[in-house]
């Protein structure tokens, strides 16, 4: 008994020790690390270790001429819209994070954010595209264009490129982000080339494997070309039973194919189909080049989109705690300084292009339309900025 | 209109094999020891994981495609029924052996394949594995139809398996011996039936097929993660039960029924409705048979 308390003395004594000699910033992260789409989890970690090594090696953030180490805390919200309410009630109250990174879907980061808006707490989702994500909660940024943006750059481009008159859409109907896309592609092309234009306009649940009924459906309709705002894994499934199908029309996709684990999953029945995201690896220029090598060079392959987002999205956190002046300790009031320090920035220059912020949380930014190549890269096919 | 729905019959027939093939599995087990055994989902699931290890393994030695898959073939059976027999030494025998009561099986059942998802999560980690092509895919076009050779094969292992399935269990005197069983499980061995070696030769019978029936659905849909069992596995109880359990036949058709109805309720209606209008259609016939369509009333059941 006597060991036992000398040993937690000795512990604790330790533990006050670190914590006096280096002064932490915690952020948390709200990432899906399991569920159906893991690799998006995994590239927002790796990019956010790669930066806090970067600065942690520098001796920590300075925040008002005082040096602070970086404490990144990950929490693992399964892909499940519940489970990312979990995680950020954790974070938020549990770790006491300062600012929560994530999630990146909005599946889950409509209902994480309503949960962090609630806490008071700022969050800045690297992925999500759905506007409710941060609509009128003033706690919630994000680093992404929005759909209302990129739906009409699909509908503009599928016409300009394949000349498509007619259109059909798959989409998840219990996914936020899918069925949002689905649905301003759809009003759009409607507007655009007539009532009637979309021809079929179908959906699945999400953990749906065989689509082949409602393929057939699509291509008895005879479409000009198949929308499919769809995540990657789901998107490699559809391709190839589309083709199975007889299907050898085009695919038009969006910013969730742009995973790295689309190609291993899709092979080559992906090659040659188009999809807008955020920003093309290939052909990459400045900082956004040092950010691709060093990421291959650190993990193997290159990052996707989600990696250079989380990327942006961490120093835009670390830039308001810097522009916040100080850090009183009083967790509600840094939180609020940081909010207000990342509400007031105005323009960031980050590796996914150059971000103007209007007074939703809402980043203002250019997206590219990528080609799947003969070798599997993603490359530049053309760039749309509001 | 007519088209899509030749096309349709297709893609229920592929879709309806995966779940004939496991609802043999659940059937088997069923009708031999009055057991659900829950786990069998995450067995198909083990299947197709194990189909993957298997195959890329053989092409790694710079195989053919076709040489691996003869060879996966066999070996992903053997595999699998060694893993349902593990489960049944480690989990299920014990339990029998001890008496417990038939409720507690089931909730082992229900555990080992959440072991199986989760333990299978924490080895190989949340990112998905996909398939390699072991079958040089041809697509076939019949006027409106489009069919793959995968799909026909799909369809024709179902056919084979139930054939095979129903011979073992009617004109087999091991098949006497297991209907036997589910009879009287305390006389069969006063007659000198080996009880244990019956009950390990079912779960092989069940398991093997299972990751068969993984495999093929590897090939079919290429994109492995641990919690594809589940749902499939589920469903292919429920069209166990429709389709009577305990009796071939009605795992065979229960699953066929049940791919028909999900596929068509897609084709006619917005695809919202699947779940909801198939499983409608499901608890009539249940509502109608309550003991399947070729179930008889049993005494107990759980």
């Amino acid at each position: 008994m006597k060991r036992c308390l000398a040993l937690v003395a000795m512990v604790s004594a330790f533990l006050f020790a670190t914590t006096a000699l280096a002064q932490t910033i915690k952020i948390g992260f709200n990432l899906s690390l399991t569920g159906d789409i893991p690799k998006v989890g995994e590239a927002s970690k790796f990019a956010a270790e790669m930066l806090k090594e970067e600065i942690n090696s520098k001796g920590g953030l300075d925040v008002g001429g005082k040096k602070y180490l970086l404490e990144f805390i990950y929490e693992d919200n399964e892909s499940k819209a519940e489970s990312a309410v979990a995680a950020a009630l954790k974070l938020i109250e549990q770790n006491k994070v300062l600012a929560m990174v994530g999630p990146n879907s909005s599946k889950q980061a409509i209902p994480a954010a309503q949960q962090a808006n609630d806490l008071e707490t700022p969050m800045i989702s690297p992925w999500s595209t759905n506007p409710a994500t941060t609509l009128d909660r003033p706690w919630v940024f994000r680093a992404a264009f929005l759909d209302p943006f990129q739906g009409p750059i699909a509908v503009d481009f599928v016409k300009k490129q394949f000349g498509a008159k007619t259109a059909a859409v798959l989409f998840a109907l219990d996914n936020d982000y899918s069925k949002g896309l689905a649905e301003i592609f759809r009003d759009e092309f409607q507007k655009k080339n007539g009532p009637g234009s979309i021809k079929a306009f179908e959906s699945y649940a999400s953990k749906d494997q065989d689509f082949s009924a409602q393929l057939t459906k699509i291509i008895a309709a005879k479409p000009d070309v198949i929308f499919l705002p769809n995540n990657y894994n789901e998107v490699a499934l559809i391709v190839k039973q589309a083709h199975d199908l007889g299907w050898k029309g085009p695919f038009m996709g969006a910013d969730a194919w742009g995973s790295a684990e689309l190609m291993k999953l899709c092979g080559s029945d992906c090659i040659g189909h188009y999809f807008s995201t955020h920003y093309a690896a290939a052909g990459a220029k400045g900082d956004t080049k040092a950010f691709i090598d060093r990421y291959k060079a650190k993990y193997g392959y290159e990052p996707d989109d989600v990696a250079a987002l989380t990327w942006d999205a961490v120093r835009i956190v670390l830039t308001a705690i810097q522009n916040a002046g100080q850090l009183t300790g009083d967790l509600r009031k840094d939180r609020k300084a940081i909010r207000d320090a990342m509400a007031s920035i105005k323009e960031f220059p980050g590796i996914t292009g150059t971000m103007k912020f209007n007074d939703q949380g809402d980043p203002i930014k250019c997206a590219v339309v990528v080609k799947i190549a003969e070798d599997g890269q993603f490359t530049f096919a053309e760039s749309v900025c509001p | 209109m007519f088209d899509s729905f030749l096309q349709n019959i297709f893609n229920a027939l592929q879709w309806g094999s995966f779940y004939s093939l496991i609802a043999l599995g659940y059937t088997l087990v069923y009708g031999v020891l009055r057991l659900i055994n829950f786990a069998h989902g995450d067995i198909f699931m083990v299947g197709a994981y194990i189909a993957f290890f298997v195959a890329t393994t053989f092409l790694g030695y710079a195989l053919s495609p076709t040489a691996a898959l003869a060879l996966t073939v066999p070996l992903t059976m053997l595999l699998t029924a060694a893993v349902g027999v593990t489960i049944e030494r480690v989990a299920y025998r014990p339990l029998r052996r001890k008496g417990a009561n038939r409720l507690y099986v089931v909730i082992t059942a229900l555990m080992c394949g959440l072991i199986l998802e989760n333990g299978n999560l924490a080895l190989l980690g949340a990112s998905r594995k996909s398939f390699p092509q072991l079958l040089d895919k041809t697509v076939y076009t019949l006027g409106p139809v489009s069919l793959t050779n995968q799909k026909l094969a799909v369809i024709a292992c179902t056919i084979l398996v139930f054939v095979f399935l129903q011979f073992v269990v009617t004109k087999t005197k091991i098949g006497m011996a297991m209907r036997a069983i589910s009879y009287d499980k305390f006389a069969v061995p006063l007659m000198g039936i080996p009880l244990d070696t019956i009950i390990l030769f079912t779960f092989v019978l069940g398991s093997s097929f299972a990751g068969l029936a993984g495999l093929l659905f590897a090939l079919s849909y290429p994109v492995l993660d641990p919690y594809m069992g589940a749902l499939v596995g589920w469903k292919a109880f429920i069209s166990a039960v429709v389709g009577g359990i305990g009796d071939i036949r009605g795992a065979f058709v229960g699953g066929f029924l049940l791919g028909f109805v999900e596929i068509l309720v897609v084709a006619f209606f917005p695809s919202t409705y699947r779940e909801l209008i198939a499983f409608t259609i499901l608890l009539l016939i249940l509502y109608r048979k309550p003991t399947g369509i070729f179930g008889i009333a049993g005494t107990t059941k759980i």
